[in-house]
């Protein structure tokens, strides 16, 4: 089984958002980068398939030379090679147009991307390249079992779960439920002495077009005080909340 | 020229969402100065769409179940019969399913968590968010069909009233992209994604068996429950209810918080609600920067209390 694990490279969860250069662009200073915490639940249930199905697992980006780290650690978590599509990630088309690419040359039987990335929020890009390579495809995924050629997974919906199955080749949107938290790999000493010697294939672009761009950024608007109740006079919340916030 | 809104539904019913997506559709189609159209599957009463603007229903039988790569296919049939320039669904689990494949066969540029009303119309210019939450941008779709996924709760329902006539949809299904095996839902329990109030509890709690008073105060007042993610983590509560920028994010009218510290992540995935209450023992708990309204005591002393005056107040009412 080949598997290819698509690989958001992301601001850290606790960063601080600011933009540069008239709001038009995000401002990378000080920004630590990390695998898309999506991304990370698929590249350890990726890890799972290896061990118990003997799979090849290959991850992939689509970004300038700035990504390679985050690849590299994919790599020392377990990831038997990695490909960065050298060119910079504009929008969801043309990003999923450039793995489609690979896709289809690859001959992969499982690809398995995040639910969304949490900086863009698109949630795209795997059902985007599913409708380009004619793939099944889930989204939302929070479980996932492969017996020879048969997938059976678990979708999360607006109020519970449906179970679904398809014939691989399959795409999924993952998410945390793929594997549990505590399962998570982290990088250990043996697997970045090894990740030195893994390949990191750097391809060219296809020259995807985009349609859709970014013209500017905005910050919310700061927040006013928050009004303090004591918690012996409840009956003042109440009030807050019926007259003058009206959302009860 | 026109607006074609997918209006989703529920065992036949429409959604909240449907109205609010009818609303917005309306909306942009007065300032583009054309007709709205809806599409949908099996709805029992499609000219109520009417009462949110929405001028002609094209409403499909199917008896099947959902499955994003048929419907996604369908609603581009009903794309292309009404020339929509313009195609408008919700952030719905299964609207965002199957809006990317949607996105690619109609060939048109996708804007999702869109939270307000195009701010041009040329260069087509939508705001949307991003950083989960933290930030917005300005984005421009440069295709000729435009694609938008309006944000849960951004818009609300607007009554503007037309004739609405209901017109059965013809459409050649294509085969279903995967096969359902068995669907797990509670029918009796407002979801997150649709609650107009949440009420989330952290670690504060102490435990899965305190959480009687997370239930019992959103019985009282209609909402779904939510939790952080180290609850989630720790099994006390399932996944689906994790909120935050790792889980789901809630955009609700109210927005409730029992020993939740108010993490940056956490703060991220509830921005978009409207009014935020935290309850919290620590003054110094950064959520209290983020609430509109705080109480400073102990969850286990002022939610019971909290649950029984609104239970007086609610029968007042
Ligand atoms: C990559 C990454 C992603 C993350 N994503 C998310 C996410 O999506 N969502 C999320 O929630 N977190 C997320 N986190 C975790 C986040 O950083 C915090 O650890 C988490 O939100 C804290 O949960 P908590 O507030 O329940 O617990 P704590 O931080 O332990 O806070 C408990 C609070 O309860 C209060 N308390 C204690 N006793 C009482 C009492 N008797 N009455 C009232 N109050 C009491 C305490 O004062 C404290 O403020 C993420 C972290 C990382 C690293
Ligand atoms: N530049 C990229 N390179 C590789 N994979 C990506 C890239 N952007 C997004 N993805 C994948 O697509 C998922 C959804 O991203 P998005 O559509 O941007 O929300 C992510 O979790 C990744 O798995």
């Amino acid at each position: 089984m080949r598997i290819l694990v698509c690989i958001s490279h992301v601001p850290d969860t606790t960063s601080k958002i600011n933009f540069v250069e008239g709001d038009t662009k995000f401002d990378t200073n000080g920004v630590q980068y990390i695998i898309n915490p999506n991304d990370e639940f698929g590249l350890t249930r990726a890890m799972w398939f290896k061990e118990k199905n003997g799979a090849t697992v290959d991850v992939i980006n689509v970004g300038g030379p700035e990504t390679e780290t985050t690849l590299r650690k994919t790599l020392a978590i377990g990831a038997d090679a990695a490909i960065r599509i050298n060119t910079a990630a504009l929008e969801a088309s043309q990003v999923a147009k450039e793995i489609a690419n690979v896709v289809q040359q690859g001959n992969y039987d499982l690809i398995i991307a995040g639910r969304e990335s949490i900086d863009y929020n698109g949630g795209m890009v795997p059902g985007m390249i599913a409708a380009l390579c004619d793939m099944s495809y889930v989204n939302n995924c929070v479980g996932l079992e492969i017996v020879g050629d048969k997938a059976t997974a678990i979708r999360e919906i607006d109020g519970g779960k449906e179970t679904v199955s398809a014939t691989l080749p399959l795409i999924v949107g993952g998410q945390k439920g793929l594997v549990e938290e505590s399962d998570l790999k982290i990088p250990n000493m043996r697997g970045i002495m090894m990740a030195r010697k893994k390949p990191l294939n750097v391809l060219e672009p296809q020259g995807s077009g985009t349609s859709s761009n970014t013209l500017n950024f905005e910050k919310p608007a700061p927040k006013g005080e928050v009004k303090l109740v004591s918690p012996e006079n409840i009956d003042q919340l109440i009030d807050l909340l019926h007259n003058e916030a009206k959302v009860i | 020229m026109s607006i074609l809104v997918y209006t989703e539904t529920d065992q036949g019913k429409f959604k909240k969402g449907a109205f609010e997506v009818a609303s917005y559709g309306k909306a942009v189609a007065d300032q583009i100065g054309c007709d709205v159209f809806a599409v949908s599957f099996n709805a029992n009463s499609p000219e109520s769409l009417g009462t949110y603007g929405v001028s002609k229903v094209l409403n499909t039988s199917y008896e099947g179940s959902f499955d994003a790569k048929l419907f996604a296919d369908a609603i581009k049939q009903a794309a292309l019969q009404v020339g929509a320039k313009v195609v408008i669904v919700s952030s719905s689990a299964d609207s965002r399913f199957l809006s990317p494949l949607l996105a690619i066969s109609l060939d048109a540029g996708y804007a999702t968590n869109v939270v307000a009303l195009p701010s041009n119309l040329s260069p087509f210019t939508v705001k949307r968010a991003v950083f989960t939450n933290k930030a917005f941008s300005y984005t421009e779709i440069t295709s000729d069909v435009k694609l938008i996924g309006v944000s849960n709760n951004a818009f609300g329902l607007v009554e503007n009233s037309v004739a609405c006539s209901v017109e059965a949809f013809d459409v050649s299904f294509s085969a279903p992209g995967v096969q359902v095996e068995s669907v797990d839902k509670a029918s009796d329990k407002v979801t997150i994604a649709d609650a107009d109030v949440v009420v989330s509890g952290g670690r504060g709690l102490k435990g899965p068996e305190n959480w009687h008073m997370i239930e019992d105060l959103a019985q009282v007042l209609g909402a779904a429950t939510a939790c952080s993610k180290p609850v989630s983590d720790m099994g006390w509560r399932p996944h689906s209810e994790h909120v935050g920028q790792t889980g789901k994010p809630v955009a609700s009218n109210l927005y409730i918080a029992i020993g939740v510290s108010g993490a940056i992540q956490h703060l991220a995935g509830i921005n978009s609600s409207k009014v935020k209450v935290v309850i919290n023992s620590d003054p110094e708990a950064p959520f209290f920067k983020a609430a509109d309204y705080g109480i400073v005591g102990d969850a286990f002393e002022v939610v019971p209390t909290l649950i029984e005056k609104l239970k007086a107040f609610k029968a007042d009412a």
